[in-house]
């Protein structure tokens, strides 16, 4: 190969330094006269937009086919065993191309200045020397392009039996068989299928040449393969640097890519060749504008290959973007993907890293490699394996580093896809969630994607803890409340009960009791009982406001309405103590609110009130204001108003001020708290402050319109 | 001699109880509706027993034993914890402070007396 590349470039510079400097005075003698044709400056330029997307999709074309041809692949990857080969290639590649192309320019327009148009150009090398009758160049140039034709025939013929064997005919026809036989016998059985598929392909290369190749140059099958060959480009390149890249996408993307190319390359001239008209070209498939083969969508200024190149490889990137992204890859792949685009971890994780969670026999494993290598390179391989990493050579269960091992020796003989089936086929392996591949990922070897992941998900899980935390704190404060709230109504019921109780047992055990105290008990019995039930009354209303199980009855009402009713049914007590009550805003006024609760509120300020009221000079006012928002409603005494400490607390459960004279006032301890709950629920708020000459007001805003606030 | 208590409770129907109890076992009765009111009766009167009530306003019932702890002159007087707060750990606040007894609301008025006769024996 090497040889015949070199001899190739030789030949290549003697014709050029030939047809240069022999045939012509150099390169500027061949300039100059190129230059006097009418057609030179549209040959050397670019005459539109146009032609520079020809220009750029040829070069793009040409460098993805330098990578992706059957014979390029095969040589600069598969046959590429050290990394120093890759450094060297690396110039020494570029330097090839570069010299073979010093000269093509000089000869080409050498070719032309000699025959004008009227031969193909590719035949320049040969028509030269013939034209000038110098035979014996003519010859080696003939030898140099037979060899080169030959080392691609062999080395594309070679890459692609291995492909279609490895990977088509091995693994999905005879694997089965092979595993079962001999170790001979396989081997007999691979070569013939080698055989088969180079013998095959070869044939039906002529076949295609017989059919087509007449009718096309040599430049335009090549474009066609490079383009056909491009659909590899898009999963190829993207996925060297991209980690979601799925194989399914690649698939799609390659499929449909190789249709559009098909489409808009291929089939125009194979229709050609059948029909020998251009129809196809010309029309379109069903006569459709949109859909010439050349012209996709309008777009008519792009040479056919470069049309094709620019569609196929366009959708097929597309199509494979979208599917990496929507679909979720394996778990395999995706670890692949880890180990593959981040090279660094590449060498750690090549041998190790294959997360794997299953179980094998040493024993099932070399029986498969005894198979297909035979048993002394068999015992071989794996006795080097153990004392590589130290194992002991009698090691009962295969571990990661040994799966992948093996797979890569079978590969060198069955290829990749079938030494997976058939190591897969004697391990046991259990799925690895993605999760669980990036954990171990991230132990062996922090990647920076995976590490990334896991951080996401460590700051998902710290947040959720942190929730947690705070739903606990708020659970355990409430838990705290709930108990000093039972504390506190324990309390509160036992004091009735035990008025109650001793009472009722002096009543009946005393037979001498004074008549005027028997009655006193009895009514103070009654009392206590009074108290007892309201005050259960009150928690359960609380604790339904509380929870929010209690539902509001929202209703249009006249505000003024519901302060009259609430006055009226407190007047009584009222008159007991000789308290004027004044309802100051006589305007109506609608809002939406549950009016038996906001009368339960009123009622609840106002009895307040009138307890705090001194009797005979209390006045007590309720009053309405409209805002921007809400109504405020207003109940104003001239009572000893609210000390600094209470103000605080006022509207707490259970609160009652330490100032409420000794004797303690019928309140359950609830009743502020029932209204702050109730007004809370309609989106409004209680408040309380003192006035400034004396007693305190209450207040409460109800917004207009309670939706907007829900 | 008239045995003397002062009954401390906030709530007058369960004094009045406990006032006319006392009263047919012969006791002189003095009343207090809370702590302070407590303190200012013993400033001039020297009680046997008191009987207090725990949760009250202003001054409570730890605060009033505190006080009675500290006068020389009350040195003989007992005091018993008489209140609905029944949990272990506020009898043993109670008791700890010097309580002589802790007895439990709801009560029988029968067992409060017979209680109270045994301490002063």
């Amino acid at each position: 190969m090497a040889f015949e590349s070199v001899l190739k470039l030789l030949f290549f510079l003697i014709i050029g330094v030939y047809v240069t400097f022999y045939l012509f005075d150099g390169t500027t003698d061949i300039y100059n006269q190129m230059s006097q044709l009418a057609d030179f400056k549209s040959l050397t330029t670019f005459n539109n937009v146009g032609d520079g997307f020809n220009w750029a999709f040829m070069i793009m074309l040409s460098f993805v086919a330098i990578f992706l041809l059957p014979r390029q692949f095969q040589v600069a990857v598969l046959e590429n065993n050290r990394e120093k080969y890759l450094k060297k290639a690396i110039w020494l590649f570029p330097l090839y191309l570069l010299l073979f192309n010093i000269f093509v320019i000089f000869i080409a327009w050498a070719g032309r200045l000699t025959f004008s148009d009227s031969v193909n150009a590719e035949y320049f090398t040969l028509l030269l020397p013939l034209h000038h009758e110098n035979t014996f160049l003519a010859l080696l140039v003939f030898l140099g392009g037979f060899s080169a034709v030959i080392s691609m025939v062999v080395v594309s013929t070679l890459a692609l039996s291995t492909m279609v064997s490895n990977n088509l005919i091995i693994p999905y026809g005879f694997l089965d068989a092979f595993s079962k036989n001999q170790t001979e016998r396989n081997e007999k059985y691979i070569k013939n299928i080698r055989r088969l598929s180079i013998f095959s392909i070869i044939i039906l290369a002529y076949f295609f040449y017989i059919a087509f190749s007449k009718a096309l140059s040599l430049y335009a099958i090549g474009l066609i393969s490079f383009v056909v060959i491009a659909q590899l480009a898009p999963s190829f390149f993207i996925g060297l640097f991209w980690n979601r890249g799925s194989s399914r996408a690649a698939i799609i993307g390659i499929i449909i890519g190789f249709c559009v190319s098909l489409y808009t390359l291929v089939l125009p001239f194979v229709m050609k060749t059948i029909t020998g008209t251009n129809d196809f070209v010309e029309f379109g498939l069903f006569h459709l504008e949109a859909l010439k083969p050349n012209a996709l969508f309008g777009i008519d200024f792009l040479s056919a290959p470069a049309h094709a190149f620019f569609w196929s490889i366009t959708i097929n990137t597309l199509l494979y973007l979208v599917f990496s992204l929507t679909q979720k890859g394996h778990y395999r792949e995706r670890n692949y993907a880890e180990m593959f685009v981040d090279s660094r971890n590449y060498s750690s994780l090549q041998d190790s890293a294959l997360v794997w969670k299953g179980e094998a026999y040493v024993a099932d494993i070399k029986k498969v490699l005894i198979r297909f290598l035979g048993e002394t390179r068999a015992n071989r391989a794996l006795s080097i394996f153990f004392t590589k990493y130290n194992l002991p050579q009698d090691t009962q269960m295969a571990d990661a580093r040994l799966i992948n091992f093996s797979e890569k020796l079978l590969t060198g003989s069955i290829g990749s896809s079938s030494a997976k089936i058939l190591i897969a086929s004697v391990v046991k392996e259990e799925q690895i969630s993605l999760v669980e591949v990036l954990k171990i990922l991230e132990e062996s070897k922090e990647t920076i994607a995976s590490n990334r992941l896991l951080q996401e998900k460590s700051q998902e899980l710290e947040q959720l803890t942190s929730k947690l935390k705070d739903v606990n704190l708020a659970l355990i404060s409430k838990d705290k409340q709930k108990d000093e709230f039972l504390d506190t109504v324990a309390h509160e019921l036992k004091t009735p009960i035990t008025g109650i109780r001793a009472a009722t047992e002096l009543i009946l055990e005393d037979d001498d009791m004074p008549q005027n105290i028997k009655i006193q008990f009895l009514s103070n019995i009654l009392q206590d009982s009074d108290r007892l039930s309201r005050l259960i009354h009150n928690i359960l209303d609380f604790e339904k406001l509380e929870t929010g199980r209690d539902e509001l009855d929202l209703k249009p009402h006249d505000i003024q309405q519901t302060i009259v009713k609430a006055i009226a049914s407190i007047q009584h007590i009222a008159n007991k103590k000789a308290i004027r009550i004044t309802n100051k805003n006589p305007h109506k006024f609608s809002v939406n609110y549950d009016e038996d609760r906001i009368l339960q509120v009123l009622t609840n300020l106002l009895s307040n009130a009138i307890k705090f009221c001194p009797p005979d000079t209390g006045q007590i006012t309720v009053d309405y204001r409209l805002g921007n928002s809400a109504i405020e409603v207003l109940v104003i005494d001239n009572g000893r108003g609210v000390s600094a400490v209470d103000l605080n607390f006022i509207f707490d459960k259970f609160y009652q001020t330490s100032e409420q004279n000794t004797i303690k006032p019928q309140g359950s301890g609830l009743g502020l708290a029932i209204s702050q709950q109730i007004i809370k629920k309609h989106h409004g708020k209680i408040w309380v402050k003192n006035n400034q000459k004396s007693g305190a007001t209450f207040g409460f805003k109800l917004p207009f319109n309670y939706l907007e606030h829900a | 001699m008239m045995k003397k208590i002062l009954i401390v409770d906030d709530e007058p129907n369960i004094v009045m109880t406990l006032e006319y109890a006392f009263k047919k076992q012969d006791f002189e009765v003095f009343i207090a509706r809370d702590g302070s009111e407590a303190l200012q009766i013993l400033q001039n009167n020297t009680p046997d027993v008191v009987l207090l009530d725990i949760m009250m306003p202003n001054v409570d019932g730890y605060q009033t034993l505190e006080y009675i702890k500290k006068q020389n002159g009350l040195k003989h007087t007992k005091v018993v914890f008489l209140t609905a707060k029944n949990k272990a750990s506020d009898i043993e606040k109670g008791l700890k402070l010097g309580a002589d007894k802790y007895l439990s609301k709801p009560f029988s008025v029968k067992k409060i007396v017979s209680e109270i006769l045994e301490l002063l024996d």
